[in-house]
């Protein structure tokens, strides 16, 4: 059955990769929904959380091709309550709605927080998961949003136990020259 | 050929020497680097971007021996050629831009039938990358999904190690084609040299540690078993694995089954080998992967020509899947044990947890089945009586003559499949042919990167009318470079595989499958290349064994039956045990 799936790779540091990564979903015609990447706690490690709406059993093989690439440590594939999982949302607004009484009570209650105000628009964020973003949009819509953006996810494996260990392991070997 | 008057120190002479590293430019560290990995021969291309590394090469030809091709795709299948016959890498150059592209059909090949291969293409200097400069492409983008590995290289420090690591990564775990794109202005460049190679890479497990748990659950399986039957793959001959999984056979009696690519390890007149599997496979081994209750499938990937249906495979069977790239374990069909190791130490764990075991019964189904595929097709294949000339006699006759030694190579279609069935080969990596691609034009160039490769071994290339003149212009390179190859072409002046299908499938529309031919004795000739036409059954015996008397490359024309079909067979998509004589 198709549903989201949050899969993870960590990888070398090199141009490129993202690419490699990716063709492998569009050779079996999966839509990444959402890619983010970062550098590790471990200089020169990346991690990649990408989302995709697919069928386990299709992941496990991109998963498994995805690791046999040559500059890819690890990969695996997360079913929805195996992470616990982020995404941040951003949202512009005019500041003439600042005027109106309800956004203070918005904002406090949906856990959202002003970053910067100027004379003609506000910024908010707010973290969460994707639903809950999307449902603030809509209760902001009244007030005037200017713009919207969002990220994609950061996740955190509930079953992991040594990861960290294990990459800093990765660390002390030799890092590739080229 | 000229030399410098002074040859080029090697480098571990130069250190010693002066203690201090030598100073050469990158297109010679190209060449040094090749020379430590144990390359002396190098298909290829020249072009603007790549000349400085020809020119750095013209001062080591006593050293590495450049065969230049007429096309680059035909320096790619030399490789590919090359690599399978003699078990090394094969490496190929070409400049940028359209020699470049002109890769990628081999590259893809490679990547498919696990090849080690090395290709090295020149590049616009760094300056000019992405500003589509003249011959500029992002080759590195065009192979990515291709090549087992690939890199672009900016400066000339960085070749030694962008070669030593294309090599290791070729040749180890399962093999594949590397490329390596290095741009003028590295060419050009001067650092000092020195060379290490590569052993390790951090994020890159070639060989899988074997799991004792996992061998010993298949070895259960194979002590309980009434019915084991052993799918022998390429993974076999690419570890060396032959005489392990032989051993195995014998001690438990267990009938051989091979895949396309895994022909020839296994000796054809082995009393346990059943033949061939897949589309155009033997009878036997087909039907009976429907009543096998134990599958053990050693260095294969369950390729849909060879197993139909998935849905309908090996429906009583439990399958033990000896495998070196996990990614092909459970992708097509799952394993009940899956032993994810090279297939060499898999075996030899295997043999010693195996009992010896009869299945005299079950091995007699494999018997019964070859004499109805004999006495059905077989017969009047090999030894037709009259009529025009087939395809299988003609192999068995060169079968017979070569002894079951040559190196066969073989393109891709009617004849490719006739001549996989009867070839009776004898030693390890002497079958080459495009099987996961389906290259047409692969076997001329191939052809010629076997004989180089093994130069001690008949090499004879099996070649359909359609895909002679595909590549038919490295007639020129074997000309040149003196390749003493066999050439047999099966004429049908037919594209005879599309035209079995139309046939089959398509109500005999034949739509752009008949070709009107040329004479390609006088093609020949014209490469300076003799040859023959043979049309008649009483000629061909004399024609082959002049053929193979000849010292030297050799074109053999056999005009053979225009619509004849490759039978057994199995519609695409049908259940493999659906198989059809007839």
């Amino acid at each position: 059955m198709q549903k989201e799936y949050t899969v993870t790779v960590y990888t070398e540091d090199r141009i490129g990769i993202t690419n490699r990564i990716t063709i492998i979903f569009t050779r079996r015609g999966i839509n990444i929904t959402s890619l983010t990447t970062a550098e590790t706690e471990i200089p020169g490690v990346y991690k990649f959380v990408i989302t995709v709406m697919s069928t386990r059993e299709k992941l496990d093989k991109v998963v498994g091709q995805i690791e046999r690439l040559i500059e890819i440590h690890r990969a695996f594939v997360h079913e929805e309550d195996e992470v616990v999982y982020q995404e941040l949302a951003l949202y512009k607004i005019s500041t003439r709605s600042l005027h109106t009484g309800d956004i203070e009570r918005l904002i406090r209650e949906n856990n959202a927080r002003i970053l910067t105000i100027t004379a003609d628009y506000f910024v908010i964020e707010k973290t969460g998961h994707q639903q809950e973003l999307t449902d603030f949009i809509k209760k902001l819509e009244p007030y005037g949003l200017i713009e919207y953006t969002k990220s994609g996810r950061v996740a955190i494996v509930k079953w992991s136990r040594r990861f960290h260990e294990h990459l800093k392991e990765l660390h002390t070997q030799e890092a590739p020259g080229i | 050929m000229q030399q410098k008057d002074v040859l080029p120190m090697k480098p571990e002479i130069a250190d010693k020497q002066l203690a201090v590293k030598p100073v050469i430019t990158g297109s010679e560290a190209v060449i040094r680097s090749l020379i430590e990995e144990g390359v002396d021969t190098i298909f290829g291309y020249p072009g603007g971007a790549i000349m400085p590394i020809y020119d750095a090469l013209y001062d080591f030809q006593d050293r590495v021996h450049h065969i230049l091709v007429r096309h680059e795709q035909g320096a790619t299948h030399a490789a590919q050629g090359y690599a399978r016959s003699s078990g090394k890498v094969g490496v190929a150059f070409a400049t940028s831009g359209p020699g470049a592209t002109n890769l990628v059909t081999g590259l893809a090949d490679a990547y498919m039938d696990s090849t080690p291969m090395v290709c090295i293409t020149g590049q616009v200097a760094a300056a000019l990358l992405g500003t589509d400069a003249f011959q500029e492409t992002d080759v590195i983008g065009i192979t990515m999904p291709i090549t087992k590995w690939n890199i672009q290289v900016t400066r000339p420090e960085d070749i030694p190690g962008a070669i030593a690591k294309a090599f290791y990564i070729a040749r180890s775990g399962r093999p594949g084609p590397v490329l390596v794109d290095i741009t003028k202005n590295a060419q050009f460049g001067e650092f000092e040299y020195e060379y290490k190679k590569c052993e390790y890479i951090r994020s890159y497990r070639p060989i899988p540690e074997l799991n004792q748990e996992a061998v010993t659950a298949a070895a259960a399986l194979i002590n309980s078993a009434k019915k084991p039957f052993i799918l022998c793959g390429h993974g076999v001959l690419l570890s060396g694995a032959e005489q392990e999984l032989i051993a195995l056979a014998e001690k438990a009696q267990i009938p051989v089954g091979s895949t396309l690519l895994g022909l020839s390890a296994v000796p054809v007149d082995h009393p346990l080998y059943v033949g061939m599997l897949g589309m155009h496979g033997n009878y036997g081994p087909n039907m009976l992967t429907g009543e096998a209750d134990v599958v053990i499938a050693v260095g294969m990937r369950f390729d849909d020509r060879v197993t139909g249906d998935v849905g309908t495979y090996v429906p009583n069977a439990k399958v033990i899947h000896i495998e070196i790239d996990a990614a092909e374990i459970n992708k097509i069909v799952k394993a009940d044990v899956a032993v994810h190791a090279d297939a060499k130490p898999a075996l030899a764990a295997l043999l010693k947890q195996v009992n010896p075991a009869e299945h005299a019964a079950w091995l007699e189904e494999f018997r019964a089945a070859d004499k109805k595929e004999y006495d059905k097709v077989q017969h009047a294949e090999l030894y037709p009586q009259e009529g025009e000339l087939k395809m299988a006699e003609v192999i068995r006759l060169i079968s017979e003559k070569t002894k079951g030694e040559a190196v066969l190579v073989t393109d891709v279609g009617q004849h490719q499949m006739v001549a996989s069935r009867y070839y009776r080969f004898k030693n390890p990596n002497t079958n080459v042919t495009s099987g996961g691609m389906g290259t047409m034009g692969f076997s001329l160039p191939a052809a010629m990167g076997a004989k180089t490769g093994t130069p001690e071994k008949e090499v004879v290339a099996i070649i359909g009318d359609g895909c002679f003149q595909m590549t038919l212009q490295e007639l020129g390179t074997i000309h040149q470079s003196q390749i003493g190859v066999k050439i047999v072409i099966l004429n049908n002046n037919f594209l005879g595989m599309v035209r079995q299908w139309q046939q089959l499938f398509f109500d005999r529309r034949y739509s752009s499958t008949e070709m009107v031919n040329p004479d390609f004795v006088q093609v020949a000739k014209g490469f300076y290349i003799p040859g023959k036409k043979v049309t008649a059954r009483e000629d061909i015996s004399a024609a082959i064994d002049e053929m193979l008397a000849h010292k030297g490359a050799y074109l053999l024309e056999v005009v053979v039956e225009k619509e004849d079909n490759v039978f057994p067979m199995v519609a695409a998509g049908a259940p493999i045990t659906s198989i059809r004589l007839e």
